[in-house]
């Protein structure tokens, strides 16, 4: 585990792998729960945290290079289900790449129970790991410049679903009607780190 | 009879409301988000009577021209320009009464870009996560205001400041930005490093409310390859594969994946705000110690 400084009052704590990161989230948020740590944001991503708006980075920094952190515990509450129709644009590819049929492509996502890793680029949008390291998929050689809201689809480890139309070079292998991200709702977001997220093959609307 | 609300009559080029941000939810993706220049922002409201974290407008480059539909007083700040009430020249940086259905015409800064217009009661657009701020990156909050746009007003507070003028820091004829180095440092050759702080750089015309994209000497990489997307803070110091810097402002993206050389002391921001296209840059290096 490494803090780095990162300008005035925050620290980018890396680790060696997102289970590690998952891990180190978790004990971060078990301490600003009890009192033990006052920050602003705390934003985990795929191997790092990054703790902002820290009083005093220094000292934490020395701290956490001697902490043991515990392993993540096991994700509570049920998991969200996301219906999904397996029709995206890239379906084939991906089961190409995989070597198996789209219809056995369809069944090895929908079969993979998922954990959100950690949320950015946009509000609703989560990085879902779950699938084994041998189905990590690069993204699209030329990103679209319209991907569909509701899109769901890979990237390296990845899964995600695009909360709204925005640009994307990920390859899309179905759609959702979730609504991801909802500002009248609480919460907003459907999904946030450590969610449990399992996808549902529903038949052709 | 009378209503709390403002119409826009001419939006300008980018005019947004603003207040101080949504921090607290980058963990979702979500941009703090608020005033790029939050001096001017709050010194403004304290003008007007408003708290300091009541919702104004800014504008970009060449003002608006609004229509209160109840009497209000207003004040304009930020970069200097002209303000006129039904074509009357009026004060800026002050208080200023104007009349329900007359025309405040907010011109174009005669130096500096973002202009803050604060109106007694505040903006009364329904909140989002708890601000009321128009997020350009993920598109939260009001949308930028388009011409007959009407805002809601909230009830006024505090009576007005009492003061004729405001003195309020000029925008950079060059901007000066202090920088801790870090955390991807190790990610550029030494040169690189030297190269961000001791050539001049200048703002880029391509500039917004996400980041200052800057014009210069390019920053060389010592590792190639791609960073696993990380946490990025208000004023980080990315580096796209152009070489270029960028200094992430309000609307920043809250993980990427592109390497921070260092990060810019947040003190030194608001002028960010404030720097037109062209203005030179010189990044500064802090001692580590002075950057706490």
């Amino acid at each position: 585990m490494r803090a780095l400084r990162v300008g005035a009052d925050a620290l980018l704590v890396e680790v060696a792998s997102g289970e590690e990161a998952r891990a180190l989230h978790a004990e971060l948020l078990r301490r600003r729960a009890e009192g033990a740590l006052t920050v602003r944001e705390l934003v985990p991503a795929a191997r790092t945290v990054l703790l902002d708006g820290l009083r005093d980075p220094a000292r934490l920094a020395a701290e956490l290079a001697a902490a043991e952190v515990p392993p993540a515990p096991p994700p509570s509450g049920a998991a969200v289900e996301i219906p999904v129709r397996y029709d995206g644009p890239d379906l084939a590819d991906v089961a190409a790449l995989w070597g198996v049929t789209p219809t056995a492509a369809a069944g090895i996502h929908a079969d993979t129970e998922f954990t959100v890793a950690f949320c950015g680029f946009a509000p609703g949008f989560g990085y879902l790991t779950g699938l084994p390291e041998r189905y990590d998929v690069p993204r699209r050689a030329t990103p679209r410049t319209a991907v569909p809201a509701g899109s769901v689809a890979l990237a390296g480890p990845y899964t995600g679903v695009y909360p709204t139309a925005s640009p994307g070079g990920w390859q899309l292998i179905g759609r959702t009607d979730a609504v991801l991200w909802d500002h009248a709702r609480v919460p907003a977001a459907l999904l946030s780190p450590g969610t449990r997220v399992r996808f549902v093959a529903v038949g052709p609307s | 009879m009378t209503d709390r609300a403002l119409v826009v009559v001419r939006a300008g080029a980018l005019t947004t409301v603003q207040d101080r941000g949504r921090p607290g939810h980058a963990h979702l993706g979500v941009p703090r988000s608020g005033a790029l220049d939050g001096p001017a922002a709050a010194l403004v409201n304290r003008l007007v009577g408003n708290p300091p974290g009541a919702a104004v407008l800014e504008t970009t480059l060449d003002g608006c021209a609004l229509r209160p539909r109840a009497p209000v007083t207003i004040a304009v700040g930020g970069a200097p320009c002209p303000v006129r009430v039904d074509g009357r020249p009026v004060a800026w940086a002050a208080p200023v009464r104007v009349p329900a259905d007359a025309l405040l015409e907010v011109g174009a800064p005669t130096r500096g870009v973002r202009g803050y217009v604060a109106v007694s009661g505040g903006i009364a657009v329904e909140p989002v996560l708890g601000s009321r701020s128009t997020d350009l990156l993920s598109g939260l909050g009001p949308p930028a205001l388009t011409n007959g746009t009407v805002l809601p007003l909230g009830r006024p507070g505090a009576p007005h400041a009492r003061v004729d003028v405001a003195p309020q820091p000029a925008p950079p004829a060059e901007l000066i930005l202090r920088v801790t180095v870090g955390p991807r440092d190790d990610w550029f050759t030494p040169a690189a490093l030297r190269v961000l702080t001791t050539r001049a750089y200048r703002v880029s015309p391509a500039a917004n409310r996400i980041g200052l994209r800057t014009e210069g000497p390019v920053l060389e990489r010592a590792v190639g390859g791609e960073l696993p997307s990380e946490g990025m803070v208000l004023g980080a110091v990315q580096v796209p594969p152009d070489g270029r810097p960028v200094v992430f402002l309000a609307d920043h993206p809250t993980t990427g994946g592109y390497p921070v050389i260092a990060v810019v002391h947040p003190s030194d921001l608001p002028a960010a705000a404030q720097a037109a296209p062209g203005t030179p840059i010189r990044f500064v290096r802090m001692s580590d110690r002075a950057g706490r």
